[in-house]
């Protein structure tokens, strides 16, 4: 029994990881892309790890938390713009395409051994070089505050101050996400996703609306990438090209083209591996899957939850059919 | 009506450019190879002659200063690896020889997998390789795809130029290989599928199984990976590509789903293999040398069965009725319907194929680069993705094309960037391409949307 609870303790204590309300983040970014915009952003991670090299090098840099914290948001930006202008005027498959080349490129580039004094190479960055300013500002005492079942340092790497700044931020995204999509502005965007043509005809620059939308979710990509290693560490192999796919899974869990959907996907994305892998341990002996496979078992499982998600309930959990435009 | 819809776009004559193209660049690798003059051997390079023997190795990945020690025969020398983790020993008697990793040299966290001590059998005269595998070494002499005859030198000479333009050729015509499927299966069913990259790496893996694990004969090996990849494409068409055809899937999703597949495979391959990877027959491997370049026979009996199954594909396109009608479901699905084509049966047969060339593909790269883990085909996809736009998505001709200068462009970089942005150089040419020619070398405009 104490097997089970464990099981259930873990899976909530993934739900509320700071690293998972990065990932919501970078998934509400996303969304902007494919689901209000119906471009095929296949390298969010991309822009994940540009935010968070554009953060940590700031910081070690000596820029202060804020300075930084718009370093990230200019790289994301930046990084937005190369992408757009040559593939934003293509057909779908080439943006899925470049995006995913550029989000190695950056990849490649942040762990080449040239580059070690700067971002760290293959190793990459360790959080203590760059995570003292944002643990600076918090407010709150030293020690440790128990809520519910949880226990977390106040301040610590990984404790509440992170925690509550980090879904705090996935509240006031979503929310944002919301206001932009049911202003003028945000049904020009699902207009361009339902049928460009009409929305040139109607007069609208349908590539600068399309760059627009890049950017926002760029940025937003970004700022998670920077919360994604705040508790942890930079590594550019993590931030890859399954990170991206993660992140689509967990977007289209949800509901795509939903507001709320990319936060629920990704913290029912982590939970529901948690419990595929919790209960294939107990269940399964050792014998015939040891503890390492039964995490690639739930890796496994995550790529077929994918498949079937796709083909069977493209809309998700929250979505309508009717809002989503798969033929891009 | 399918014959001249096909000869519009791909008549006898431009098929003689390409082949002309092709033979073109071989040629000049092998002049460049024979022409240009012997190799003037570094100082501290050992060179087999008369009187002597070497012994050399790579450590992959563990940078220099490891220590090994050769002896017997009354020698004993004591040789370190330089940065690229090569080392290499003179000799000067004919005989069997220990050569001992010292491991208390190796880096921190990187531990020698199999033996330290291994003995060598050599002939005044001849260089013998010895390999010592490591786990938990990093850098790039880790990655993957680093080809193994790499020349250490820094800096432009011709020699070097040789060695990596048939380096790159090399690379060019397997990557050929797998993106030629990549591309048909675009042509024919508009999927571009991520999961294809897979396809390779099973490919790799079942070649380490049959030909190291249960000791086939290499040759046996290929055919039966050809044959069990070839079905794995029938099985996942009949399986799951027709059935979402039939069911009206939009092609962003059955792209999502082809990610999901690739998801689901990395991790089925990590399961039975572990994260490490794995080479495909671990003996040393014999080289031989043309002028500065220096190859392993594997490498150039890869090369030569590449060509040979370009050609037969290349024929199979164009002078069969069957290729025909490839071509032409390629060209205009509806038309080729109408005109009494099996249009199922065509995508059936693509999907075979292109299953079966990604697993020859990885057999044989398992064989002459470094070796396959998980992960290896998800590294090359993008490579694959930059061949076939850069050709033009769809047309088999552009693949073959496009992976040849792709496969040069990822080795002649490294006369320009450090070798880490190797790849990254060709994924930036894929986005240069985008820029200035989206429909690629040999598409046609209206294929951009």
């Amino acid at each position: 029994m104490d097997m089970w609870i464990k099981v259930l303790y873990d899976m909530s204590a993934n739900m509320i990881l700071p690293t998972t309300a990065a990932f919501a983040i970078a998934a509400i970014g996303l969304n902007v892309h494919f689901g209000f915009t119906g471009l095929l952003n296949m390298g969010q991670a991309g822009f994940m790890l540009i935010g968070a090299y554009g953060f940590s090098v700031a910081t070690i840099a000596g820029l202060p938390f804020w300075a930084a914290t718009l370093v990230t948001i200019a790289a994301g930006t930046i990084f937005a713009l190369l992408l757009g202008i040559p593939t934003l005027k293509l057909r779908g498959d080439y943006l899925a395409i470049v995006t995913i080349a550029a989000a190695e490129i950056v990849r490649m580039i942040g762990r080449a051994s040239v580059l070690n004094s700067v971002t760290g190479g293959s190793n990459g960055l360790p959080g203590e070089t760059y995570r003292n300013t944002f643990s600076a500002l918090s407010p709150f005492p030293d020690g440790k505050t128990a809520f519910l079942w949880f226990d977390f340092d106040n301040t610590g790497v990984n404790g509440w101050f992170i925690r509550i700044v980090a879904w705090s931020l996935v509240v006031i995204f979503a929310v944002l996400v919301w206001l932009l999509m049911r202003s003028p502005w945000g049904r020009v965007i699902k207009g361009i996703r339902e049928d460009e043509d009409a929305v040139r005809s109607l007069g609208k620059n349908v590539f600068a609306f399309k760059m627009q939308a890049l950017i926002i979710g760029g940025v937003l990509g970004a700022i998670g990438g920077m919360f994604y290693v705040l508790p942890t560490s930079v590594q550019p192999d993590a931030l890859g090209r399954n990170m991206t796919f993660l992140i689509w899974t967990a977007m289209l869990l949800g509901g795509a083209a939903t507001i709320w959907g990319p936060v629920l996907g990704s913290a029912l994305f982590f939970a529901l591996r948690i419990f595929i892998q919790g209960t294939v341990d107990i269940l399964i002996p050792d014998a015939i899957l040891n503890t390492q496979q039964t995490e690639q078992f739930s890796w496994i499982m995550v790529g077929v939850a994918l498949m079937l998600l796709v083909i069977f309930r493209p809309q998700g959990i929250l979505g309508d059919k009717k809002e989503l435009n798969f033929n891009v | 009506m399918v014959n001249t819809a096909l000869a519009r776009r791909s008549s006898p004559k431009s098929l003689r450019v390409i082949f002309g193209v092709l033979l073109g660049l071989l040629v000049l690798s092998f002049t460049l190879g024979t022409g240009a003059p012997a190799a003037h051997a570094a100082s501290d390079v050992c060179v087999a002659d008369t009187a002597t023997a070497c012994f050399n190795g790579t450590i992959k990945g563990v940078g220099e200063g490891v220590k090994l020690t050769i002896d017997g025969n009354g020698e004993s020398i004591v040789v370190e690896t330089d940065k690229d983790g090569k080392w290499n020993a003179a000799v000067t008697t004919a005989g069997t020889y220990t050569i001992t990793l010292d491991e208390k040299t190796l880096p921190a966290g990187v531990t020698v997998k199999g033996d330290a001590v291994q003995e060598r059998e050599i002939t005044l005269g001849f260089v013998k390789g010895a390999i010592f595998a490591v786990d938990g070494a990093t850098g790039e002499g880790a990655d993957n795809g680093q080809s193994q005859e790499q020349i250490a030198a820094e800096g432009f000479n011709w020699d070097r130029l040789a060695q990596q333009v048939v380096s790159g050729l090399r690379l060019g015509l397997l990557l050929a290989l797998a993106s030629i499927g990549l591309s048909l299966i675009y042509g024919t069913t508009g999927l571009s599928s991520f999961s294809h990259a897979e396809q390779v790496t099973l490919g790799g893996l079942l070649g380490y199984t049959f030909a190291n694990v249960l000791g086939l004969n290499i040759f046996l090996t290929i055919v039966i990976v050809v044959i069990l990849t070839g079905a794995t494409g029938y099985i996942q068409d009949a399986v799951i590509w027709k059935p979402l055809r039939k069911k009206g899937l939009s092609l962003t999703q059955m792209i999502i789903v082809t990610i999901g597949l690739a998801l689901a495979l990395q991790y089925t391959f990590q399961m039975f293999y572990g994260a490490s990877t794995v080479r495909i027959l671990m003996k040393n491997p014999e080289t031989f040398t043309i002028g500065p370049v220096t190859l392993t026979f594997e490498s150039l009996w890869a090369m030569g069965l590449s060509v040979i199954v370009l050609i037969l594909v290349g024929l199979f396109l164009l002078k069969t009725r069957t290729g025909r009608a490839t071509r032409a479901v390629s060209d205009n699905p509806s038309l080729a319907a109408a005109s009494g084509i099996d249009v199922d049966r065509i995508i059936r047969l693509v999907w075979v194929i292109a299953t079966a060339l990604a697993g020859l593909s990885g057999v044989m790269l398992g064989l002459v680069l470094n070796g396959i883990n998980w992960q290896t085909g998800m590294q090359l996809l993008l490579l694959m993705f930059a061949a076939v736009t850069l050709g033009g998505l769809g047309t088999a001709f552009g693949a073959l094309v496009g992976s040849l200068i792709i496969g040069m462009t990822v080795e002649l970089a490294n006369f320009v960037v450090p070798g880490d942005f190797k790849y990254a150089t060709a994924l930036v040419l894929l986005i240069v391409i985008l820029l200035v020619r989206p429909q690629g070398i040999f598409g046609r405009k209206e294929r951009i949307g």
